[in-house]
């Protein structure tokens, strides 16, 4: 009996490590790529890892300081970062509404806003197209390729993610203690700032966590609805791609750097990303 | 002091703005361009009508369109079919002790917050002919060309590849979040009574674990069915239309073509398909869950 645990317990282990590896290949070789020329990639692939003092830098600083990569870069931040914050203060008030004041069609409303996540974006590409470019207009101000356009528009799969994880957070906390606080003569400010903030922290920075990882790895969107003063880090990635002759070194650098902000939260708060990414399918 | 329901509808309203905007007017701007011919680089540039819904009256002939449409179903079926079996039994395998389980656990979760350009990126750089190393270890090892350059079979499998290798984490983690919620008694019911680990899997576990099933299943076809950005890093669609789903080919239509109205009447077909199964999965879960009650 106690053999037949071990071996269960060592074929697992083997299992896990068989995956472990088929998970990060591909990543081990795109790093590596990143850091070899052209000329050391010609030819059967070498595996082995390449030396620090061996790194080729340029693959790096060719689209970062020489191009335009940094634009996209600093364009990327910009439009995850601001987007993270709108849709966090934005799901928040819509949370508290929909959690405390009885109103009529709150249910409806709660799913209308759950189907905007799940329609696929690519059907709406020419209608946002159009809108952006010709109909949202004030004067010569349009809303395509512009950073605030895209800021806006991710609020579109961003609102719903948010409130879908934030009205468990909030339902969570027991109604007696707004009320307590009303009869004290506090208004809707004070409830935020002294109740509802500390308790919801945790589930409030997973969400604008979440949101701004969404807005950060956006492409489809971003690459319709952009040209050249807002094109983020995705869509610069994709451009790669159509060009005669990649550089794949180059390639490889700049879709590393685009997935340092992921492994960063991933490595700095893990549980929690895992808990909000799985949370409202586990609540059913 | 404003009464309560106004206080409700005015932190709700910024919220249903944008949502309007940015959903529901594109949703019927869709609807309109959709019953007319419009091109902007034909002669005539403006919106024509010729007769009601003959966009699709053609749609409904149009073989390709109709083809992206079966390819992209065909597509969410098997990666779903792979990804469940996968997710499951190693959501069951971490429900026991074994060593450098959670060194395992956190490399497994790293596929998920990885953007699917990226990955799309990742997959090309290993697999593309001439730079990958994946071709180079099939055909030394296995004698076994792999160009999905050329061959579509392998394009579409290659995808489905991509797909498993992204989201079994997904399905593996939200899996093992809903077994370590349930309920222990059954399970101790059951071993008293002398049931097998097979028969506890099959009678207590999986009808147990049928609500979060379902909510996986919604997740996972919904964004499957919308699959495009690392598809078009890796093969752009092509060969041929071997790799090209409904999202891929809409934007071709759209952005490559200029046609602007049959474009508009294939995304609301797609968008009616996708709501469709949509709609069926969600009574699906809204009868088990008043059978529940």
């Amino acid at each position: 009996m106690k053999t037949k645990k071990t071996f269960a317990k060592i074929g697992t282990t083997f299992l896990w490590s068989l995956l472990t590896i088929i998970t990060l290949f591909p990543i081990y070789w795109m790093i590596l790529v990143s850091t070899r020329t052209p000329v050391e990639l010609f030819g059967k692939p070498d595996l082995s890892p390449t030396f620090f003092e061996k790194v080729h830098w340029k693959n790096f600083t060719k689209p970062f300081i020489d191009g335009i990569y940094s634009d996209y870069l600093f364009n990327s931040i910009i439009v995850a970062t601001s987007n993270a914050a709108l849709v966090t203060v934005l799901a928040l008030m819509a949370t508290y509404a929909l959690s405390r004041f009885k109103l009529p069609g709150s249910e409806s409303i709660f799913f209308w806003t759950m189907t905007n996540r799940m329609a696929p974006p690519a059907a709406f590409l020419l209608p946002l197209f159009l809108l952006f470019s010709t109909v949202f207009k004030f004067g010569d101000f349009t809303l395509f390729d512009t950073k605030i356009g895209l800021i806006l528009l991710y609020c579109v799969f961003n609102l719903p993610f948010a409130i879908w994880l934030l009205k468990g957070i909030i339902d969570g906390i027991p109604r007696e203690l707004d009320e307590a606080m009303i009869v004290d003569g506090a208004n809707l400010f004070t409830i935020f700032r002294k109740l509802i903030l500390p308790l919801a922290a945790p589930g409030i920075a997973v969400t604008s966590l979440l949101s701004f990882l969404f807005a950060w790895n956006e492409y489809l969107l971003a690459s319709t609805l952009t040209s050249v003063y807002a094109r983020t880090i995705p869509t610069g990635l994709s451009e790669f791609v159509t060009t005669t002759g990649t550089n794949w070194g180059t390639m490889a650098a700049v879709a590393l750097v685009s997935m340092l902000p992921a492994l960063l939260f991933l490595f700095a708060v893990q549980k929690h990303i895992v808990a909000g990414l799985t949370f409202g399918a586990v609540k059913g | 002091m404003l009464s309560k329901n106004k206080t409700g509808w005015l932190l709700l309203s910024p919220t249903i703005l944008i949502l309007v905007l940015a959903g529901l007017v594109p949703f019927f701007y869709v609807l309109y361009v959709g019953f007319f011919q419009w091109n902007p680089l034909a002669v005539d540039p403006s919106l024509q009508f010729d007769g009601f819904a003959s966009n699709y009256r053609r749609l409904i002939f149009d073989e390709i369109f109709l083809e992206s449409i079966w390819r992209s179903i065909k597509f969410s079926v098997v990666t779903l079919s792979i990804e469940l079996t996968l997710g499951f039994l190693l959501a069951l395998s971490l429900l026991s002790s074994f060593p450098l389980k959670s060194f395992f656990r956190s490399v497994h979760t790293l596929p998920l917050v990885i953007a699917p350009i990226v990955v799309g990126s990742i997959f090309k750089l290993f697999t593309v002919q001439g730079l990958g190393p994946l071709p180079h270890i099939l055909k030394d090892y296995f004698g076994y060309t792999l160009n999905y350059g050329l061959n579509a079979e392998q394009a579409f499998w290659m995808i489905v590849i991509m797909d498993v290798w992204h989201w079994t984490p997904f399905v593996t983690l939200t899996l093992l979040a809903g077994l370590s919620a349930l309920p222990q008694d059954p399970y101790e019911s059951a071993k008293i009574d002398g049931a097998n680990n097979f028969q506890i899997f099959t009678y207590i576990t999986i009808p147990m674990m049928v609500p979060v099933l379902i909510v996986v299943i919604f997740i996972r076809l919904m964004d499957s069915l919308k699959i495009v950005d690392e598809v078009w890093m890796l093969t752009g669609g092509g060969p041929g239309y071997a790799t090209r789903f409904t999202g891929i080919h809409i934007w071709k239509e759209v952005f490559e073509k200029r046609y602007y109205g049959l474009g508009s009447a294939m995304s609301i077909l797609y968008l009616y398909i996708t709501i469709v199964i949509c709609w069926v999965l969600y009574s699906v879960m809204v009868a088990r869950g008043k059978n529940e009650d």
